[in-house]
C-alpha cells in the first residue's frame, strides 16, 4: 500500500504541472488590466497611461508570457508562489491564513452530509416504495437542487433575524455558533446527494444473492445490515463523499462570500475580480491539490474496507 | 410660595438639561460597522492602495494634514493646528498640534510628515498616493530617482514645516484624501510589508485584529489629540460585500448601520423606524453613458443631444432605481461647489430628439454594435434595456455586451466600445474632476469619450490660476455648461448614497465624496444598543 501511495503521489507532479500551465495561460489571457487592478483602481481618471505602463514594469507584466511562466515555475519548484499584486504579501502567507477556515467549513459540511445523508439513505432503502422512502427522496432531491445562495439567505432570515438564535455572519474565532449556518448551507445539498447514493447502493446490495444466503442462514436483519449491507455500500458512499469533498471545497466560494467566512473561497473570488494573478493561481493550486489528496486517501481507504482492493495494490 | 415654585422649576430645568447633556453623548460601547465594497481589504497601509474598501477602515486608524468636514463639505486642517499660505499660493507653512501621539506612544513631529511624504514619492512599485503629492516641488524628480531629498518639503522646527508647490493650487483637496497619511517611520521600517496588516497610526482608533475576509477590529486610542474622543470603545468593521446578507445582518441587529441599495430603498423608506434613521447625500459619482466619437454617428453633436432628449432619465430613476439617485444636470453633481442648479437639463423630448436625428442625417437610425456595461443594477446593462424602447423610437438599436468590471475597464481604456455605461468619480475638487475631459488627457488616463474643446480647456486653465475658490468654481461651472451642451455622454444621475442605522447610533455624517468615509471619532451609541457595554 505504501508503494502504491508513493506512486500516486508522484503522479501528482505532472498533473499539477499541467494544471498550473492551463491556469497560468487562462489567467493571463483574461480581459482586464492586472497592473491597473493591482492598485485597486476602478476609475479615478487620475492615472495616466505612463503610470499604468510603469506598474506593468513593476510587476513584470511587460515580459513575454513564456518568461513569466518560467519564473512562476521556478518559484513553484522552490515552494514560492510569488507575491500578491494587490496585497503585496507572499501568496504562501495568504494561503496559510485561509486554508484552515475553508477546511474546517468543508469538513463540517461533509460531516453534516454524512451524518444526515447516509442514515436517511439507508432508512429510505429499507423502506423502499413506502411513504417514508418517497418523502425522504423528495427531501433529498430538494436538497440537491436548492441554490446555496438562496438557502443561505433563507437560513439567515429564519435563524438569525426571526428567531435570533445564531449570528448571521462572521467567523468569530471559528466558534460552533458561527460555523453552523454556513456549514448547513454548504452541506445540505450533499445530504441529498449522499442519501440518494446510499439508497441506490443499499437497494442494489439488498437484492444480491449473498444477502439472501445470509437471511437463509437465519442471521438477524440488524446483523445483515451491519456486516453485509453497510460494509459493501460503504465503497460507493466513500467514493461519492471523496469526490464530493473536492467539489465542496470549490463550493465554499459562494458560502464564504455570503457569510463573510475568511477562507480560501472568498480569497479566490476576490483575487479573480481583482486580477491578482499570483493569488488566484495559488488558490486554485491548493484546491486542486486538496482534491487530489482526498482522492488518494479515499483510494487508500478502499483497501482498508475491501480486502479484494487491498490485494490489487501489490 | 411663588419663589419656591420658581426655584423648583429652575432646579427641574437644570436637572433636565444636565441629564439631557449626559444623554447627548454617551461614551463606551461597540459599533458594528461594515466594509461593503466588494471583497476583503487589501491593505491598511493606505499609501499603497486606492481601494475605498481600505480607506474607509484605515481613515479611522491614520490621520493626515487635512480631513473632510462632512458638515460643510470642505477639507479642513487635521494634524496641523495652523496654516499660512504665501501670497503666490505656492508656499504652505503648517504648524503641527503639539499633542499628537502615535499609537506606539511617540509624539508626531515634522520629521514624520517629511518622511511619510518622501516614502510616498520614492516607493517601488510606485504608490497610488503619489498622485496626491506630485504637485510638490521636487516630487517628480524624487519619484524618478533624480534627487534624494524632497526639495519642496522644508523643516523649520519640530512642529513647523513648509510645503512648496510647483503651481498655485489648493493643496487641501489633494491632502484630505485618506491615502495621504502620516506614519511613524520606526514602525514602518520594523514591520516592512507587514505594516499593511499591523498598522500603527495616530488616528482615533488603534488596530487590534484583522480576520482576513471577515472583519477588522479597532479599539479606542486614549491619547487621541481630540480631548475626550473618540466616544466608542471599539469598532468592528464587518467585511460584507453581499447586499442581501448585509440587509439581513442589519435586521438581525448584527450591524448597527448599513449602506442601502436600490433594491431595499423602498422597503427601508416605508419602515416607520428605519425611515427616521436614514441619511442621504448626493454622492460625488456621476452615472452616464459615454459615447465614442470614433463611431461615426457619435461624432455628431446632434446625435448625442438627440440621445439625451430621447430618454426619460427621471422615469428610469423612479422606476428602476426606485428613486435612489438624483437626476443629472451636467457632469458635476449637486453636492459639488461648482454645480449649477439652473444649468441646462436635457428634459425628455422625443420630438426634439427625432428632429435632431433628422437634421444630422440619421433619420433612419443606426445600430450600436458595442454597447458595453456590467451587471450593476444602478448603472449596468439593465439600464440599457430600459433605454432601448425609447432609443428605438428615434431609430437607434443597441447590441448589449455585458462583462465584469475589470474586463470593461480594459475595454474602455483601449477605446474598444461604441457606448459604455459606468459610474465616474466626480468630486470633490471641481477643477480636478472636470480636468479629466481636457483635450490633452488621453483615453487611458480618463478622457474616455475623447472630448476636445478649446473653450472648455481655456476655462479650466483660467480656473487653475483663479484667485479665489468662488472664481474657480464659477469658471468650472461654465466649463461644465460647455460639456453639457456638447453632450459627449448621456447624463443619467448622481448617486444618492443612503445609510440606514439603528436608533441607538448617533452622529453618522453625510459624506458627499463617499458616504462610507465615516470619521467615527464623534460617533456614539446609546444604552439601547445591544453592544452598549461591549468592550
Amino acid at each position: 500500500m505504501f508503494a502504491y501511495a508513493v506512486r500516486r503521489l508522484l503522479q501528482f507532479i505532472p498533473t499539477i504541472l499541467a494544471i498550473s500551465l492551463i491556469i497560468f495561460i487562462l489567467l493571463n489571457v483574461l480581459p482586464g488590466n492586472a497592473a491597473l487592478m493591482s492598485r485597486g483602481e476602478q476609475d479615478t481618471g487620475t492615472l495616466t497611461t505612463e503610470d499604468i505602463e510603469e506598474m506593468k514594469r513593476d510587476w513584470g507584466l511587460d515580459k513575454p508570457l513564456w518568461y513569466r511562466y518560467a519564473v512562476y515555475l521556478k518559484g513553484l519548484v522552490t515552494g514560492d508562489l510569488g507575491k500578491s499584486f494587490l496585497r503585496r504579501e507572499p501568496v504562501n502567507q495568504l494561503l496559510k491564513e485561509r486554508i484552515w477556515p475553508t477546511l474546517k467549513l468543508a469538513m463540517t459540511a461533509m460531516l453534516i452530509a454524512i451524518c444526515l445523508g447516509v442514515p436517511l439513505g439507508f432508512y429510505s432503502a429499507l423502506r423502499q416504495g413506502r411513504i417514508a422512502d418517497t418523502i425522504t427522496m423528495i427531501g433529498a432531491v430538494s436538497g440537491v437542487s436548492m441554490p446555496q445562495f438562496w438557502l443561505g439567505l433563507l437560513l439567515m432570515y429564519f435563524v438569525s433575524v426571526k428567531f435570533q438564535l445564531l449570528p448571521p455572519q462572521g467567523y468569530g474565532e471559528g466558534s460552533i455558533k458561527h460555523i453552523v449556518l454556513p456549514a448547513f448551507t454548504l452541506g445540505i445539498g450533499y445530504v441529498g446527494l449522499l442519501a440518494r447514493t446510499t439508497r441506490a447502493a443499499v437497494v442494489e446490495i439488498l437484492s444480491l444473492d449473498y444477502i439472501r444466503t445470509a437471511r437463509a442462514k437465519g442471521l438477524s436483519e440488524l446483523l445483515i445490515n451491519q456486516k453485509h449491507v453497510m460494509r459493501n455500500a460503504l465503497i460507493l458512499i466513500l467514493t461519492t463523499a471523496g469526490l464530493q469533498f473536492g467539489d465542496l471545497m470549490a463550493q465554499t466560494v459562494i458560502v464564504e462570500k455570503l457569510f463573510s467566512w475568511p477562507g480560501l473561497g472568498s480569497l479566490l473570488v476576490d483575487s479573480i475580480f481583482q486580477r491578482d494573478i499570483p493569488v488566484t493561481q495559488g488558490c486554485i493550486l491548493v484546491i486542486i491539490s486538496t482534491f487530489l489528496l482526498v482522492n488518494l486517501i479515499v483510494d487508500l481507504l478502499y483497501g482498508v474496507i475491501d480486502p479484494r482492493i487491498r490485494a490489487s495494490y501489490k | 410660595m411663588k419663589k419656591w415654585m420658581i426655584i423648583l422649576a429652575a432646579l427641574f430645568l437644570t436637572g433636565f438639561l444636565l441629564s439631557g447633556s449626559a444623554y447627548a453623548v454617551r461614551k463606551g460601547g461597540t459599533l458594528n460597522f461594515m466594509a461593503p465594497y466588494g471583497g476583503d481589504l487589501s491593505t491598511l497601509d493606505l499609501t499603497k492602495t486606492s481601494r475605498y474598501q481600505d480607506y474607509l477602515v484605515g481613515m479611522n486608524i491614520h490621520r493626515g494634514l487635512y480631513r473632510w468636514d462632512a458638515q460643510n463639505s470642505v477639507p479642513v486642517l487635521d494634524l496641523p493646528e495652523s496654516l499660512e499660505i504665501s501670497a503666490d499660493k505656492k508656499t504652505y507653512t503648517f504648524k503641527l498640534r503639539p499633542n499628537i501621539t502615535f499609537h506606539n506612544g511617540r509624539q508626531l513631529v515634522t520629521d514624520d510628515v517629511i518622511w511619510s511624504f518622501t516614502r510616498i514619492a520614492t516607493m517601488k512599485p510606485s504608490a497610488p498616493a503619489f498622485r496626491y503629492i506630485n504637485m510638490i516641488e521636487g516630487a517628480k524628480d524624487l519619484h524618478e530617482g533624480k534627487i534624494s531629498t524632497f526639495t519642496g518639503m522644508k523643516k523649520i522646527d519640530d512642529l513647523t514645516f513648509q510645503i512648496v508647490l510647483t503651481a498655485p493650487i489648493d493643496l487641501s483637496y489633494s491632502l484630505w484624501f485618506p491615502a495621504v497619511v502620516i506614519y511613524p517611520k520606526e514602525e514602518v521600517e520594523r514591520l516592512g510589508d507587514a505594516f499593511g496588516t499591523n498598522p500603527v497610526g495616530c488616528g482615533p482608533f488603534k488596530f487590534v485584529k484583522w480576520v482576513k475576509g471577515s472583519e477588522v477590529i479597532l479599539e479606542k486610542f486614549d491619547n487621541f489629540y481630540m480631548e475626550g474622543m473618540p466616544y466608542l470603545d471599539k469598532v468592528t468593521y464587518k467585511i460584507m460585500g453581499e447586499a442581501a446578507a448585509r440587509d439581513l445582518a442589519f435586521k438581525a441587529r448584527e450591524l448597527d448601520a448599513t449602506i442601502v441599495g436600490a433594491v431595499n430603498y423602498p422597503e427601508y423608506k416605508a419602515d416607520p423606524v428605519i425611515s427616521k434613521n436614514m441619511i442621504e447625500v448626493a454622492e460625488m459619482f456621476t452615472r452616464l453613458v459615454g459615447m465614442n466619437p470614433d463611431f461615426k454617428p457619435f461624432a455628431d453633436k446632434r446625435v448625442r443631444q438627440a440621445i439625451n432628449y430621447a430618454i426619460p432619465s427621471d422615469l428610469i430613476i423612479e422606476k428602476i432605481l426606485k428613486g435612489k439617485a438624483f437626476p443629472a444636470r451636467g457632469y458635476l453633481p449637486s453636492s459639488s461647489p461648482a454645480f449649477d442648479p439652473d444649468g441646462k437639463k436635457y428634459e425628455f423630448n422625443p420630438e426634439k430628439a427625432k428632429a435632431l436625428m433628422k437634421e444630422a442625417g440619421y433619420e433612419n437610425g443606426f445600430v450600436v454594435e458595442r454597447a458595453i456595461g456590467t451587471a450593476n443594477k444602478s448603472w449596468g446593462t439593465g439600464i440599457y434595456e430600459a433605454m432601448m424602447p425609447y432609443l428605438k423610437k428615434i431609430g437607434i438599436e443597441l447590441k448589449i455586451q455585458q462583462m465584469e468590471g475589470a474586463a470593461m475597464d480594459a475595454r474602455i481604456r483601449s477605446s474598444d466600445f461604441d457606448m459604455f455605461i459606468w459610474s465616474l468619480d466626480s468630486g470633490p475638487d471641481s477643477l480636478e474632476t472636470m480636468s479629466r475631459w481636457k483635450s490633452d488627457v488621453d483615453v487611458g488616463s480618463g478622457n474616455y469619450v475623447k472630448f476636445k474643446n478649446a473653450e472648455f480647456d481655456k476655462l479650466l486653465d483660467q480656473a487653475a490660476v483663479a484667485e479665489t475658490d468662488a472664481e474657480k468654481n464659477e469658471l468650472v461651472k461654465k466649463a461644465d455648461a460647455i460639456f453639457t451642451e456638447e453632450a459627449p455622454v448621456w447624463f443619467f444621475n448622481y448617486n444618492k448614497a443612503i445609510m440606514a442605522f439603528h436608533p441607538w447610533v448617533h452622529n453618522l455624517s453625510k459624506v458627499a465624496p463617499e458616504m462610507m468615509f465615516q470619521d467615527l471619532t464623534a460617533v456614539w451609541v446609546d444604552e439601547t444598543s445591544p453592544r452598549a457595554n461591549e468592550k
